[in-house]
């Protein structure tokens, strides 16, 4: 492809070369390819913008943020941020809250959407589609409406739940005060949210296992469950690794509105669901200490990364091709 | 075929289990419905049930009577949802086209360019910061559209998806003297449709179901998405009378149908993407093959 064309380039810039021999290939190479470059550049631009700019801001952990000095211009303040959070006690709360509720939310969502694909593959594909819909939709709804559902079901006068608990002779629970519920509701939340999309994934991720592997096990006399062991779930791992891998890269940060509208930010309720990010908004927008809140964000980020390092290592360790690098 | 149908009880045990769990996911949302339905002075007296015992659309009619800030708020988040899908989808599918080409060398670091970002970000101040202090489109549309133009994860679902276009496809397109820009609208996106609907379906959700945003850089009465408004009217049952209230129209506090006005503009921030998203069904499965499996 453009073979011509590229020799004859080479030629001509076989002489510029000696002085700048590093540079011209890079640069070839960008003129070359300049077509599909420009296809690319708006989103790079995008990426640089808002992903890239924002890593240079965590500079603002180690100042106290002066608006009219500016970022750069304000005063150097070392680890004086840090302290302030680490000897506080919320950084033991929100990083337990953060990481035991994330965990949990983890392996139940996957071992649950794992399971159901695994079932859907035995159903017929109609049937799949109106299972899929019905456990799709709450995915569709947004945390602030999932927030109006859970308060049906959780208004300590009026809610549904209370209302089925004194049917049996319970007393109702006041549930936004009582903290212990709150991870195994969120849980739930999540769970109700969630796990439609994951399914779906790996749902797609067993349809494109070759259908040769089935046909020649069920000729070999394998059982149904057989074939889910030593096909299915084989196969399946890759996804699966590259899913949990993601997530528990993730683990460090929450899914804001699960944690801001569903307890309703009542205080009673902080000790079990204030997490990291709650955590990181109130000190931004409520106390307004940009400094410490630029901290406990890196402190997320920093660690969030570390995790994936680990965890990809590990994974690499125990089976290369399923690491993502 | 023969294969697959061997064990039937097995069978309707997991059509069983599907309905019941089905049910899991739909029922709580039929409560906020019925609610909506509901009369007041029902709820007030028996809760809130699954079936009105009288069905009204009074709480709806209530709030139609002075729709101002609610029709306002749909407009704003109609016009964010349309154009932040429309500015993203093109921006997200070119990229992940670019990533997703193996003849072209800098398509690996360019993907490690942008996966990276799944890994390790500025976090909120720094982001917060830039939109605010830097930028100044706070208080603007531009801050409820622009941070979710590039979501990694959606390049890397397109990505998938586009590196199954058979590279023989683009070079014979090259070699009838197509550029680059041309390839991508005439041939690429055409047979990606499944792709795009499923990412259209997921930015639309995006921006439709979006607060984060508003929350973060919205004061701006005007500019109030619907999703915003509904929080703070959980935040703040005060809020609707005021809202009301600016519609001119005096109001009976007590006469106000407090629960079930409540439950109604939930049904009513939640809607159209509902309806949209059975229609996009189809596509999902084709759609959502993430062929990035393999990094």
């Amino acid at each position: 492809m453009g073979n011509m064309a590229d020799h004859s380039v080479l030629n001509m810039e076989n002489s510029i070369r000696i002085n700048k021999k590093k540079n011209s290939g890079f640069w070839r190479g960008i003129i070359r390819n300049k077509g599909i470059i420009s296809l690319a550049i708006p989103g790079l631009l995008f990426v640089i913008v808002f992903y890239y700019l924002p890593m240079f801001g965590l500079v603002l952990a180690f100042k106290d943020l002066n608006f009219t000095k500016g970022i750069w211009g304000s005063d150097w303040v070392g680890f004086t941020n840090f302290k302030f959070f680490f000897t506080s006690d919320a950084a033991l709360q929100v990083t337990r809250n953060t990481l035991v509720l994330n965990f949990c939310f983890i392996t139940i969502t996957n071992i649950v959407a794992v399971t159901f694909a695994l079932l859907l593959f035995e159903l017929s594909r109609k049937a799949v589609k109106l299972y899929q819909t019905a456990i799709f939709f709450p995915y569709f709804l947004s945390w602030v409406t999932v927030s109006y559902v859970t308060y049906a079901l959780l208004n300590p006068e009026l809610g549904v739940i209370n209302h089925l608990l004194e049917l049996f002779g319970w007393e109702g629970i006041s549930w936004y005060f009582e903290s212990k519920y709150w991870p195994s509701i969120l849980s739930l939340a999540f769970l109700w949210k969630n796990v439609g999309y994951s399914m779906l994934i790996y749902y797609t991720g067993l349809l494109a296992i070759d259908k040769t592997f089935y046909e020649a096990a069920a000729i070999d006399g394998a059982s149904k469950w057989q074939q889910i062991r030593s096909i299915s779930i084989p196969l399946l791992t890759p996804l699966i690794t590259l899913i949990v891998l993601l997530q528990i890269g993730r683990i460090f940060y929450s899914d804001f509105g699960l944690f801001y509208f569903l307890p309703a930010d009542s205080g009673a309720l902080y000790s079990t669901t204030d997490v990291i990010d709650t955590y990181v908004f109130r000190a931004l927008r409520v106390t307004g200490d940009t400094g410490m809140a630029t901290a406990a964000g890196l402190y997320q980020s920093v660690v969030g990364f570390l995790l994936v390092l680990t965890v990809n290592f590990i994974v690499r360790k125990i089976n290369k091709e399923n690491a993502i690098f | 075929m023969d294969i697959r149908r061997k064990p039937v009880l097995s069978k309707w045990l997991i059509h069983l289990w599907f309905i019941v769990f089905s049910l899991f996911c739909i029922i709580p949302f039929l409560y906020v419905i019925s609610i909506s339905f509901s009369k007041e002075s029902d709820i007030a007296i028996y809760g809130y049930q699954l079936i009105p015992r009288t069905i009204t659309t009074f709480a709806y009619e209530y709030l139609l009577e002075s729709p101002k800030a609610l029709i306002n708020s749909y407009l704003v988040s109609i016009t964010v949802t349309v154009l932040g899908t429309a500015l993203s989808l093109i921006i997200t599918a070119k990229l992940a086209y670019v990533l997703s080409r193996k003849d072209f060398h800098g398509s690996k670091p360019m993907s490690f360019f942008v996966f990276f970002t799944l890994l390790f970000s500025g976090g909120l101040v720094p982001s917060y910061i830039l939109i605010k202090n830097y930028m100044h489109i706070d208080d603007t549309m531009l801050s409820l559209i622009f941070p979710y133009v590039i979501m990694p994860w959606h390049v890397l679902l397109m990505k998938g998806f586009l590196s199954d276009i058979p590279l023989a496809l683009i070079e014979s397109a090259k070699i009838d003297g197509a550029g680059e820009w041309k390839i991508f609208y005439r041939i690429v996106l055409p047979i990606s449709k499944p792709a795009i609907a499923t990412l259209t379906l997921f930015i639309a959700f995006i921006y439709w179901n979006d607060w984060y945003m508003a929350l973060l850089y919205i004061d701006n009465q005007n500019l109030v998405p619907l999703q915003f408004m509904l929080y703070r009217i959980m935040n703040n049952i005060q809020f609707l009378s005021t809202s009301l209230q600016t519609g001119n129209i005096s109001i009976d506090l007590s006469q106000m149908p407090n629960e079930t006005a409540r439950m109604a503009i939930a049904i009513l921030a939640a809607g159209p993407i509902l309806f949209v998203f059975p229609f996009f069904q189809k596509y999902f499965v084709k759609g959502l093959t993430v062929g990035a499996v393999k990094g």
